[in-house]
């Protein structure tokens, strides 16, 4: 008699999650959308290297002052800015400003986050106290005008922006990172791994950290729209970065240009930011609901 | 019960210390040369000791720290630089101008978002439900800047509706308000539709529906009381806010609140200023967040000391 085959038995937690984002359709076109952004920023950078190791000014860059505020048309199709320079391939090099700001603040905030989280969950007592305290300050301080505010003092540019939403973004990850640790540090596994002698720091970060991983995964995405629509408020603001085509700049510059009528850079800047940040908005939804539906409402409650 | 307030209450103090610390690191520690920063390349070196001395940023550290702390406690956080005003006058000054803004913003917002989130949680998985969802997350993908720029540029300046500068009628908040309440709305239709959505699964209405409870009744009387618990923890922790204003759209439309202080205080470099303006928003948020605790202490006897 033929027994029906058994599923398999270990199907990982990725994998099923995996499997059921490729039933999102979607979630599929978002994760397109955000490749093709990806590849772009990548493109961007290059040239952006390009020119500046050989010293010449990016075509970007490029000053044509008699053709300045052109329409839209072929050789421009986004037409031109105040200085006569291409308006697309600012909105291309945005991208890549847009994308260093999105993985930069995450290489800060995450690694605080994860930290902080699991030395308080697993340590508990005083440990535990400490890390409350510091993220309940943290909490406590209006985020965009401490954002502004580290932002001064370390000097405008890409490094204050990405420190001063780097700093002040970690604390919501680093609540859930330390409740999981609360209810990992007692599992069989890890009083297993404690009896035979495994340091601290190992069960921290090779036993426990896989089995929070997909927590980290989803704040990357959820975070990255943010820290976008972020730095277009602090470019308007002045303490954006300096000297380089960034969507924010673009966006505050057109304050003055839309009243002349000359409308193009505002949309394309907008219409480039737009797109990422709706594609990365509803992939990481979905990819929350795929790796873990319980964490909706945690984290509506946390917002 | 009662120990737990008290120490709930008692915790408010180590959480302004912080507050302190934190902005003493960063204002008097990394922010140390700002007195240099202000004056520019070619000030002598006895101007900006001059300075220095008038920012509290000369002297031993120790020093340094117990000045800002009397600052805090006799609430006098001394004089603006670029202005030469008291900064306490300046913030008691810029309090009603912000909270004529955001108040209203904050009402019509919440009401239009719970009511559309009811909406969406009455219909919810059919077209509308969707619709409502990928409308919430549209317009929370546009930057607040393209709101503003394009309300003011299109309302106000192409279609004449509207003032669009100053701040002498309740005419002039109209469109600041009206931009506010719509570049906001999307995240909070998310939020609250979660929110009813996570209760609709709950077993007590399953039950309430077993017994032939009609949709309605259910939505009404059972859900949207349970969500009131984070509704309201939402809606009191973003009182504070209402304080500090609403940075942009006080900038672009020239209302002289707490967010217009801020923005001015960020373009001259107004490191005192910033300074107060961040402690005092931060004191006002540790009293929210403590009188949220409290109030769910007396309202769910669940809730014991940790």
């Amino acid at each position: 008699m033929h027994s029906p085959p058994m599923p398999l038995a270990s199907a990982s937690l990725w994998t099923t999650a995996w499997q059921q984002l490729r039933r999102n359709r979607l979630a599929m076109v978002c994760l397109g959308i955000i490749v093709f952004y990806a590849l772009v920023a990548v493109y961007a950078e290059g040239v952006y290297w390009f020119y500046r190791l050989r010293q010449q000014t990016p075509p970007y860059k490029v000053v044509e002052f008699e053709s300045r505020f052109a329409q839209p048309s072929w050789r421009h199709p986004l037409g031109t800015d105040s200085l006569g320079r291409d308006v697309f391939r600012q909105v291309v090099q945005g991208t890549r400003i847009a994308f260093e700001v999105g993985i930069l603040t995450s290489l800060i905030a995450i690694p605080i986050a994860v930290l902080l989280g699991a030395l308080a969950g697993y340590f508990g007592k005083r440990v535990d106290d400490l890390i409350v305290w510091l993220y309940t300050v943290f909490d406590s301080i209006p985020g965009l005008l401490f954002i502004l505010a580290i932002a001064i003092v370390v000097g405008k540019g890409l490094l204050g922006v990405c420190l001063g939403i780097g700093l002040t973004t970690w604390v919501g990850l680093c609540r859930l990172i330390r409740g999981e640790y609360i209810k990992h540090r007692d599992r069989q596994y890890v009083l297993a791994a404690r009896v035979i002698g495994v340091s601290d720091w190992a069960i921290m970060f090779r036993h426990i950290l896989p089995n929070v991983l997909h927590l980290v995964i989803i704040s990357f995405s959820l975070r990255f729209p943010g820290a976008i629509l972020t730095e277009v408020v602090l470019s308007y603001l002045g303490v954006g970065v300096q000297g380089e085509p960034s969507w924010g700049i673009m966006i505050s510059d057109a304050k003055l240009r839309l009243w002349q009528g000359h409308w193009w850079e505002l949309a394309g800047a907008t219409t480039a930011m737009f797109f990422i940040v709706l594609a990365f908005n509803l992939f990481g939804d979905a990819l929350r609901d795929a790796l873990d539906p319980k964490l909706r409402t945690a984290e509506a409650k946390t917002a | 019960m009662m120990a737990y307030i008290i120490r709930r209450v008692l915790y408010v103090i180590p959480v302004v210390f912080g507050v302190a610390l934190v902005t003493f690191i960063l204002f008097n520690v990394v922010g140390w040369n700002a007195a240099s920063q202000m004056l520019g390349k070619h000030a002598s070196p006895e101007e900006i000791a001059a300075l220095q001395e008038r920012l509290g940023l000369s002297g031993p550290l120790y020093q340094q720290f117990s000045h800002y702390l009397w600052q805090i406690v006799t609430l006098d956080f001394g004089r603006s630089y670029a202005t030469n005003q008291k900064i306490s006058t300046l913030i008691l000054n810029g309090i009603l101008p912000s909270l004529s803004l955001t108040v209203p913003i904050f009402l019509i917002d919440l009401l239009l978002a719970i009511g559309i989130a009811l909406v969406a949680a009455y219909y919810r998985n059919t077209w509308l439900d969707r619709s409502i969802v990928v409308l919430a997350v549209i317009g929370m993908s546009i930057s607040y800047l393209v709101y503003i720029l394009v309300g003011q540029y299109l309302l106000a300046y192409r279609a004449g509706m509207f003032p669009i500068w100053g701040y002498e009628t309740a005419k002039y908040l109209l469109l600041p308000v009206i931009i506010g309440v719509v570049s906001g709305l999307g995240s909070g239709v998310r939020f609250y539709r979660t929110v009813m959505l996570d209760e609709m699964y709950q077993d007590y209405v399953r039950t309430a529906f077993a017994k032939g409870c009609t949709q309605r009744s259910v939505l009404f009387k059972h859900v949207l009381k349970n969500a009131m618990i984070p509704i309201l923890t939402s809606v009191v922790l973003s009182i504070p806010f209402l304080y500090t204003g609403n940075l942009l759209l006080e900038n672009f439309f020239g209302i002289p609140g707490l967010g217009y202080l801020s923005v001015e205080a960020i373009n001259s470099a107004d490191y005192p200023v910033i300074k107060a303006v961040v402690f005092v928003g931060s004191v006002l948020y540790v009293f929210a967040s403590l009188l949220t605790d409290i109030c769910y202490a007396l309202v769910d006897p669940r809730i014991k000391l940790r």
